[in-house]
């Protein structure tokens, strides 16, 4: 316990407690997590460079306005439980968005010792609650509101209707999950790898949901197994959350040769249906020798991380340059320390196979920035001449997807914008269609989990409106 | 957890099974398909659903045993469970009337038709069934289509029922029989673009199921990807069911063999005697 407990620190300091992780030359041998995370200690002395500001820059921040300040006054008194009950206010799933959070572009970025130096390290405090939660025991369940009676449908299990089931059942109504997959979770479970996101913290989330009183149904395709209009004959209000849909591959020739993968289909291979340890679980991933990912996102990261702990000699192919990538920092950072190999300001033209349809290369003409788009970002262009293979044995292509077309497809009244995903109200996640809400990726198109948990906050408090106008 | 009603080979190698899956079999229209697991961290795999009873809410499909996968499938016994039964999946086909319909499948296939006979019987429709299999003793359920019509023929390998060869034979039928309006086909991507392939010159309407390596079956990995008509499908959502004269079938054909050596691989590290218990811990 520090001496200094019960004022704030003034004599801040300019760098960040380090998070222990493992070591690169280890951890690529692994699929286990990457960063260990804080000690109490740690936590505390981290905690201890808040400034208290005024006006926290911080929570603003936030997508979801998490109360920084506060739980990290907590923290530095020691007082843990009362800092992740504080923190749980705002948001259910703190061990996820403490692994996953873009923090340097939210709450970090924003933070004034950003510019002195460092931020307070934000994240890592608040996956260093979550955790030291999980280490107590079952969490302890929060009142619940008297059953109102009413029924709502979540449709999808990942960010989004989680937070939308885990806010609406306590308010006392009564919450059905449906997942068209095996597993609960969505993307924290297919998408995001274990060595970044272990699978066991979405497992402990899901069933704290269930024990709160949420039913879960997985193998349910809404817009399959039942319409939406269906649905709605036995709910009251439905959200839907369904993510992600069909994947964009590299549009040159050779995109459908063997071993160009979508980035959906490699980590949904190694993560949901833990590929990695083929042939002791029955779906098989290729351990291919030189891969090359295409794209700059977390996802281009994810896959390239896992590839080369499958033991691929491992490429980013990205054609704008290292400033531009769209990925968390501390994943490029990680990556570049496992020995990722960045090309940047490089763009694939065609994909070489050979007469068995196999993968062998990619062809590649280098770029030079031009000027700034509307995005700001400045504009790349071919350098004539300057074309070249990469030689690999396959090609992921992290480079999107647009939302699920499923529901759309069945449901008619319901409006879509032009990339076919769900209209829906940015304040309250309300679609065209009476009594349904939306929100997440199948509103805004691959976006993050933060963003996701955001909407579905939204939506959950909008829903409940109209839940209790009803009387 | 799907409750199996019955599981049986029906002939050599070729199984079938009945699971319980009232909220599939109530949605579920014809041309549609369910994705399955076997077991506990089990794969996930498509099937086509070859017949359902909303009654008892349960669906049969019929499989082959070939691989890791459908080896489990045709270990379970009624009574047991599947932990995955998801769907209808893919799209119904719109079943309008036609003066006659060809229905040719092979394999699974054969089963798989089976919906199909009945409902362009109900639409009165003329029902043609065509079965290919290598052998006399691997045709199953001819008598189930012969309570439906009667121009059922079978083309075998050996010669030993009906005509020999493959389904090439088929224009030795059109030639006794007339020329039917539209060929619907489920089986193996051999027998199906065979099957374009002879039916093409007649200018019969091809619509065939197209086997492809699946995950989710909800479009979200884009492995099922096929080319059709010059433009990439995804066989998941924009499926099963293309038009056969406008599939890509040297791509398809290639892509299919994706995982030959894993699913090898899979097989025989599989077949030791301690494989042969029910279901396999991880």
């Amino acid at each position: 316990m520090s001496e200094n407990q019960t004022q704030p620190a003034r004599r801040f300091s300019t760098t960040q407690e380090e998070m222990p992780k493992q070591l690169a030359e280890v951890r690529v041998q692994n699929f286990e997590e990457v960063a260990l995370g804080y000690t109490a200690d740690l936590a505390m002395s981290e905690a201890r460079r808040c400034l208290n500001c005024k006006k926290p820059l911080c929570v603003t921040g936030c997508p979801v306005e998490n109360d920084i300040p506060a739980f990290l006054s907590c923290v530095v008194r020691g007082d843990f439980e009362t800092g992740i009950q504080i923190l749980k206010k705002t948001n259910c799933l703190p061990a996820v968005s403490g692994r996953v959070c873009p923090q340097e572009e939210q709450c970090e970025g924003v933070c004034v010792l950003h510019k002195k130096g460092a931020p307070v390290a934000i994240g890592r405090i608040e996956r260093f609650l979550a955790d030291w939660e999980a280490a107590q025991g079952a969490p302890k369940l929060p009142e619940k509101c008297e059953p109102t009676g009413r029924k709502v449908a979540v449709v999808g299990s990942g960010p989004a209707g989680l937070t939308v089931a885990g806010d609406l059942v306590l308010l006392g109504h009564e919450v059905t999950v449906f997942e068209a997959l095996h597993e609960l979770g969505g993307v924290l479970v297919y998408g995001i790898p274990e060595f970044r996101l272990p699978k066991a913290i979405v497992r402990r989330e899901v069933e704290y949901l269930q024990s709160l009183g949420v039913k879960l149904v997985r193998d349910f395709v809404v817009g399959k197994t039942r319409s939406l209009d269906s649905l709605l004959e036995t709910y009251d209000a439905i959200f839907i959350g369904a993510g992600a849909g069909l994947p964009w591959f590299l549009d040159v020739p050779g995109k459908n040769l063997i071993g160009v993968y979508s980035a959906n289909e490699y980590l949904t291979r190694l993560n949901l249906m833990k590929g990695y340890r083929f042939p002791t679980m029955p779906t098989p991933i290729v351990p291919h020798h030189r891969v090359a990912v295409v794209g700059g996102g977390n996802v281009a990261m994810d896959c390239a991380r896992s590839a080369l702990r499958l033991g691929a000699e491992t490429h980013i192919v990205y054609r704008r340059s290292k400033a531009e990538l769209p990925a968390r920092a501390e994943e490029v950072e990680n990556a570049e320390e496992e020995g990722v190999i960045f090309d940047f300001l490089t763009l694939p033209t065609r994909i070489l196979g050979n007469d068995q349809g196999i993968v062998i290369g990619l062809e590649c003409v280098r770029m030079q920035l031009g000027e700034p788009d509307a995005s700001g970002r400045r504009t790349p262009e071919p350098i004539a001449g300057s074309e070249f293979i990469l030689d690999a044995d396959a090609v992921i292509c992290a480079l999107g997807n647009s939302p699920n077309p499923l529901i759309p497809a069945t449901t008619p009244d319901l409006a879509v914008g032009r990339k076919g995903n769900i209209v829906a109200d940015e304040a309250t996640g309300q679609t065209s269609k009476a009594r349904v809400w939306a929100g997440g990726d199948v509103v805004t198109g691959a976006a993050t989990v933060i963003l996701a948990m955001g909407a579905g906050r939204k939506a959950a408090r909008s829903i409940h409106e109209y839940l209790s106008s009803l009387g | 957890m799907f409750l199996i009603h019955e599981a049986r080979m029906i002939v050599p190698n070729l199984h079938q099974i009945t699971v319980e899956a009232p909220e599939v079999a109530r949605s579920w229209r014809p041309g549609q398909f369910v994705v399955v697991r076997a077991e506990p961290e089990g794969e996930r795999i498509p099937l086509s659903v070859a017949d359902l009873d909303t009654k008892s809410g349960t669906i049969t499909f019929v499989f082959l045993n070939v691989g890791y996968t459908t080896n489990r499938l045709a270990s379970l016994e009624a009574g047991e469970f599947l932990p995955t039964v998801v769907g209808p999946l893919g799209n119904p086909l719109q079943l309008e009337p036609v003066k006659s319909v060809l229905l040719v499948g092979g394999c699974y296939g054969m089963g798989s038709l089976y919906p199909f006979a009945k409902a362009y019987h109900e639409l009165g429709s003329e029902v043609i069934v065509v079965s290919e299999a290598r052998s006399s003793f691997l045709l199953y359920w001819q008598e189930r289509y012969r309570k439906l019509t009667s121009q059922v023929f079978c083309i075998t390998r050996d010669g030993s029922l009906g005509l020999r060869g493959h389904v090439k034979q088929m224009e030795k039928i059109f030639e006794k029989h007339g020329t039917p309006e539209l060929m619907i086909a489920n089986g193996c991507n051999h027998l199906l673009q065979t099957a374009c392939a002879t039916v093409q010159p007649f200018g019969i309407r091809s619509l065939v199921s197209l086997n492809t390596i699946m995950i989710d079956g909800t479009g979200m990995c884009g492995v099922c990807r096929v080319t059709v008509g010059g433009e990439t499908k995804f066989a998941c959502v924009d499926g099963p069911y293309f038009d056969g004269q406008a599939v890509d079938w040297e791509e398809l054909t290639l892509r299919r063999k994706s995982y030959l050596y894993q699913e090898t691989l899979s097989t025989f590290s599989s077949s030791s005697c301690n494989h042969h218990l029910p279901a396999r811990s991880a």
